[in-house]
């Protein structure tokens, strides 16, 4: 019963829009039919601090509530998570994804982290981000890296649910920006 | 066509809220109900409802408002969560005694010491000797479709009692699930005009709230209250009648899953349920005959239905999300218990876990270690320890 849920985790930092990719990822999915689930691990939310969001997407209803301990998918969107204990594969089963924001090769993050079965994408997000935002945010850029790597939501789908829900916030420039990053982060990261 | 909006439970909550469009709420918010409290600030102030909306100081005066506004003769509702309940404390009991229809949301969260903002049972188990009814939800749909059916149980002429609608902090509270939306005339069309019965502003009409009551009349009054209590179940069920309707879900006061032929079962309250379901699945898939019961309405206690529901049982486990500290366990487990010793010939092995204080995450494994403890009573008839706890390091 339970594969037929795509379990997700991000790791992230508190201010790196990680529950926010999360949110968006999620509701992308809900709007194309499915249903979904999106939940933050709230502990001392602070800025900088270690912090985990969870995502589940299913065809069918979605009954469990409890943590996501054997994610399908892990997005790591801040590389100097990759030291941390317990670590960020941990739960990842043989047929896991690993996503990782990094400049490093796909096989250096799997040395660094015995990570021997599962598949490893790396993509450079940050500099993405700041390439195309001018901010060193890359939650964004992560969730057109998570489309390649999974297929899980169409990259069209998701630049619909970004103008929706962040059109109004942000400037077109920026919004612009955010679009393109998502194009740039989905062509150019690397499986391995 | 219906929407279907991606929410949270504490945005459910409040969108109900904005379809019903009450006269009077009056709330202070407290994690993690602060957003259910701040989103129908906005609705109000974007003038999608016109509700008064009354910031008050502190959860008294939040409740002694609601009170205040409800005995005037208007549609009242407010939000809480843990602190916020046990300071409304007094005036719980007020607003029950006082037979005033007030619906509130809360948003379960651990009492201090210590002090944890996550979701356990403690706040809304503490209070349910005070009158209040309480329905217990499993996920965002669910808190927003019982928001809206709490104004007809509460506004019943044959009810007038104020209801307690529970989720899970954190849990349901703030996880985005998509929730399906009736329409907003659907919904006004639902609750209907609220009409009291003897408002206090009916000045051609005078009445008097709250008066000093002594040997004389008190106990009559109380054992109106407590009938009105007894009586509302089978009100409520009528109303979820008319509500399936209405929704085309199944509501009942308990829910059973996969019951009809079960042999062993977990029964529980809230999220806990739809995690449950899912192990019961599994366990089918295995040949185990797991069933799942979820009570749904708490106070009124669903006495027959849940003896019912245990009749052809061979083990439960009842789960707690609260420990009462008297030394023996949960208080669920305590009115379970009550039911099947009363109602059942045979009375079926039934333990107690104590589970998840605080937020701590119940998983599939640790429901599956309980099942398995089950599936060894079933076969011998022996029971263990009553008291049990899951989770915790000891």
């Amino acid at each position: 019963m339970k594969k037929q849920i795509t379990e997700i985790r991000f790791h992230g930092r508190g201010g790196q829009g990680a529950k926010t990719a999360a949110d968006l990822l999620a509701q992308t999915a809900l709007e194309a039919g499915k249903h979904i689930q999106s939940f933050p691990e709230y502990g001392p939310e602070r800025a900088g601090a270690p912090m985990r969001s969870y995502v589940r997407i299913s065809d069918e209803v979605i009954d469990l509530h409890c943590g996501v301990s054997n994610p399908d998918i892990v997005a790591v969107i801040d590389p100097t998570l990759l030291s941390i204990n317990p670590p960020v594969t941990e739960g990842v089963g043989k047929e896991g994804i690993l996503l990782v924001n990094t400049n490093e090769k796909p096989e250096d993050i799997r040395k660094k982290l015995n990570f021997k079965d599962g598949t490893v994408y790396t993509v450079d997000a940050t500099k993405i981000a700041y390439e195309e935002t001018g901010l060193p945010l890359p939650n964004t850029a992560m969730l057109g890296a998570i489309i390649k790597a999974t297929g899980i939501i169409t990259i069209d789908h998701l630049k619909d649910q970004l103008t929706k829900k962040l059109g109004k916030k942000l400037s077109p420039e920026k919004m612009a920006g955010n679009i393109k990053a998502i194009t740039k982060a989905y062509d150019t990261a690397v499986k391995g | 066509m219906s929407k279907i909006l991606p929410l949270t439970g504490d945005h459910a909550a409040s969108e109900s809220m904005r379809q019903i469009n009450p006269d009077v709420v009056a709330a202070y918010p407290i994690t993690p109900a602060t957003e259910i409290v701040m989103s129908f600030s906005q609705i109000v102030a974007n003038g999608l409802a016109d509700t008064e909306m009354v910031p008050v100081e502190s959860e008294h005066s939040a409740m002694s408002a609601c009170v205040g506004a409800s005995a005037s003769g208007v549609r009242t509702m407010t939000a809480t969560s843990s602190q916020g309940l046990a300071l409304m404390w007094e005036v719980l009991y007020i607003a029950a005694g006082m037979r005033l229809p007030i619906i509130m949301h809360c948003v379960n969260r651990a009492l201090s010491a210590p002090i944890n903002i996550h979701g356990d049972h403690s706040d809304g188990m503490g209070a349910r000797d005070t009158g209040w009814i309480q329905i217990y939800c499993e996920n965002a749909q669910e808190v927003y479709e019982m928001g809206i059916f709490a104004v007809r149980v509460a506004e019943h002429k044959d009810i007038m009692l104020p209801v307690m609608v529970n989720q899970d902090g954190f849990i349901t509270s703030h996880a985005i699930e998509g929730v399906k939306m009736f329409e907003d005339a659907d919904v006004k069309k639902f609750v209907g005009e609220y009409v009291p019965n003897m408002p206090l502003l009916d000045v051609k009409n005078p009445v008097t709230f709250g008066p000093i009551d002594l040997q004389d009349y008190y106990f009559e009054h109380k054992f109106q209250q407590a009938q009105a209590m007894r009586d509302s179940k089978k009100r409520i069920v009528e109303l979820f009648a008319e509500f399936n309707k209405f929704s085309g879900k199944k509501y009942e006061l308990v829910e059973q899953y996969k019951m009809e032929d079960a042999e062993i079962a977990i029964l529980a309250l809230s999220s806990t349920c739809g995690t449950t379901r899912v192990v019961v699945n599994e366990l089918r898939e295995k040949g185990i005959k797991a069933g799942m019961i979820k009570i749904r309405v708490f106070r009124p206690f669903p006495m027959d239905e849940v003896a019912a529901a245990c009749k052809n049982l061979k083990a439960l486990a009842v789960l707690d999300r609260a420990d009462t500290c008297s030394g023996e366990g949960g208080a669920v487990f305590g009115d379970v218990c009550t039911a099947i010793y009363n109602l059942n010939e045979k009375k079926v092995p039934a333990i107690n876990y104590v589970y998840g204080l605080g937020g701590r995450d119940i998983d599939e494994a640790q429901i599956k270690n309980i099942f398995n403890e089950l599936v060894d009573i079933a076969k011998t008839g022996q029971v263990k320890t009553v008291l049990n706890y899951s989770g915790v390091r000891i």
